[in-house]
């Protein structure tokens, strides 16, 4: 932005209509893959490390590898936990950053955030299933608008041993492994999904796509 | 329900890949990054990345080849070759790699498993094997089947799921460049014996192969390359063919 005339917007109210991610930066795993999807589908990012840079961006993302517990301790050390509680824009938490705004993880016997009243659980290897939950599998939808023009069914990147518990009042999408467990749950503006929407193909690209439309 | 994966496996030397020649649309055959996203197009679930060159010096070209493929790429993928310690990972990781494949340097230090489980997470751990039958047992095999260890095969992937590895990429030594298919009877025993996937590797030469492998071992994946690579094989005709034998496979 060298010169103010080049810049197409000449009002600033318009400026702050712009779609900026903000992505919650608490070192809980790696982001490459994550900012690498964002930049191919023209939506532009930034880091949050402060409550101000919370203020900044119109829609947040709380990434997330590993433990739910690490990571939790990882968060508080932010200082942003309480300004995350009280956002009203959206958000939305992949993997374990998805666990995260869950009130309880099995994982490290962890209290999390506590956004979503549901709780992380331990898959069961008496399920006759194998651990880690590696690879693609389908996804069952209701149709909530981070779905949209995702077909039912549609198949998503899942790489996790800890899964959220079904409830019907927060789950916004479904998946089988051993159990059925939420794939995606919402409530209000705060939106998680445990699959990689950014190693997810095309669907996964769409979901990326919609959270950056959605607007509360 | 899991689907079955489908994986591609390229040989990467000093960042370009050796085989893959027989694509129609590729500018550049020798590009990882083109030829990675043209199978993420036709359909494949991840792809794995074998440097067989991997040395210190040459590290630095495969951290900026795996960039540049984890930037066009929305699949997972496996980067292997060279890695013997948490920095060679730990560069990895940060480069945008999915999971990283380890195999003589875990035989030579098996502490290296657990101790990449511990930082990385087990889904960031495979253990490659090369597999290879004598005097009635399986053994495990260093230098691609050259050198014979005193492992026995179904022993040290016992040890490596204790260790932390988070999958395992079984290669029959027998069966590779046979194009006769998978070594099932193998798979179906080791697959029976851990709790971790598994992905079969070494003898695709058909897709009836690949049909006999999921059926007969119903093993989690199965890798191949030279019949992908010269387009013996084309990713969504092997897909229906799977579905059309009642395999769960993404579409």
């Amino acid at each position: 932005m060298k010169t103010k005339h080049s810049f197409p917007y000449p009002d600033k109210k318009e400026r702050i209509e712009i779609i900026m991610i903000g992505i919650v930066n608490y070192g809980a795993g790696n982001i490459f893959s994550l900012t690498a999807a964002l930049e191919r589908l023209n939506l532009s990012y930034g880091m949050v490390n402060t409550e101000a840079e919370l203020e900044k961006y119109s829609h947040i993302i709380i990434p997330g590898v590993g433990h739910a517990g690490t990571a939790m301790e990882k968060l508080k050390a932010t200082g942003l936990v309480n300004a995350i509680k009280k956002l009203s824009k959206p958000v939305l938490g992949i993997c374990v950053g998805m666990q995260l705004i869950t009130t309880h993880s099995e994982e490290g016997d962890a209290a999390l955030l506590d956004i979503v009243p549901v709780n992380t659980k331990k898959f069961d290897k008496s399920l006759n299933i194998k651990i880690p939950h590696m690879g693609w599998n389908a996804v069952n939808h209701q149709n909530n608008s981070l779905f949209t023009a995702v077909e039912n069914n549609a198949q998503f990147y899942f790489v996790h041993s800890y899964f959220i518990e079904y409830n019907p009042t927060f789950d916004i999408a479904s998946a089988d492994y051993g159990l059925k467990f939420s794939a995606a749950v919402q409530k209000d503006n705060f939106y998680g999904v445990q699959f990689h929407p950014e190693k997810s193909g095309k669907a996964g690209e769409q979901i990326l796509k919609n959270f950056s439309n959605l607007s509360l | 329900m899991l689907s079955k994966r489908i994986i591609p496996c390229l040989d990467v030397k000093d960042g370009r890949t050796v085989k893959g020649v027989n694509f129609v649309d590729l500018r550049d055959a020798g590009d990882p990054v083109e030829l990675a996203a043209q199978y993420a197009q036709q359909g494949a679930d991840e792809l794995v990345f074998l440097d067989i060159t991997a040395t210190h010096e040459r590290r630095k070209t495969m951290i900026e080849m795996v960039k540049s493929v984890a930037r066009q790429l929305n699949i997972p993928f496996t980067i292997g070759g060279g890695i013997t310690e948490l920095a060679d990972a730990d560069a990895l990781l940060n480069a945008g790699a999915d999971k990283i494949s380890i195999n003589s340097a875990a035989v030579r230090n098996p502490k290296l498993i657990e101790d990449l489980a511990k930082a990385f997470g087990v889904q960031f751990v495979v253990l490659a094997v090369d597999t290879k039958h004598v005097d009635g047992r399986n053994m495990v095999h260093l230098n691609g089947g050259r050198l014979i260890t005193e492992l026995e095969t179904e022993n040290w992937i016992k040890q490596a799921e204790d260790l932390g590895a988070g999958e395992i990429l079984l290669t029959s030594m027998d069966h590779d460049g046979t194009k006769a298919g998978f070594d099932c009877n193998l798979l179906s025993k080791v697959n029976q014996m851990i709790n971790i996937p598994i992905i079969a590797s070494g003898g695709a030469g058909s897709m009836d192969h690949f049909t006999e492998v999921f059926q007969k071992s119903n093993v989690d994946a199965a890798l191949a390359a030279s019949v992908f690579h010269y387009g013996e094989i084309l990713i969504p005709d092997l897909k229906q063919e799977l579905k059309r034998n009642h395999i769960p496979v993404r579409i």
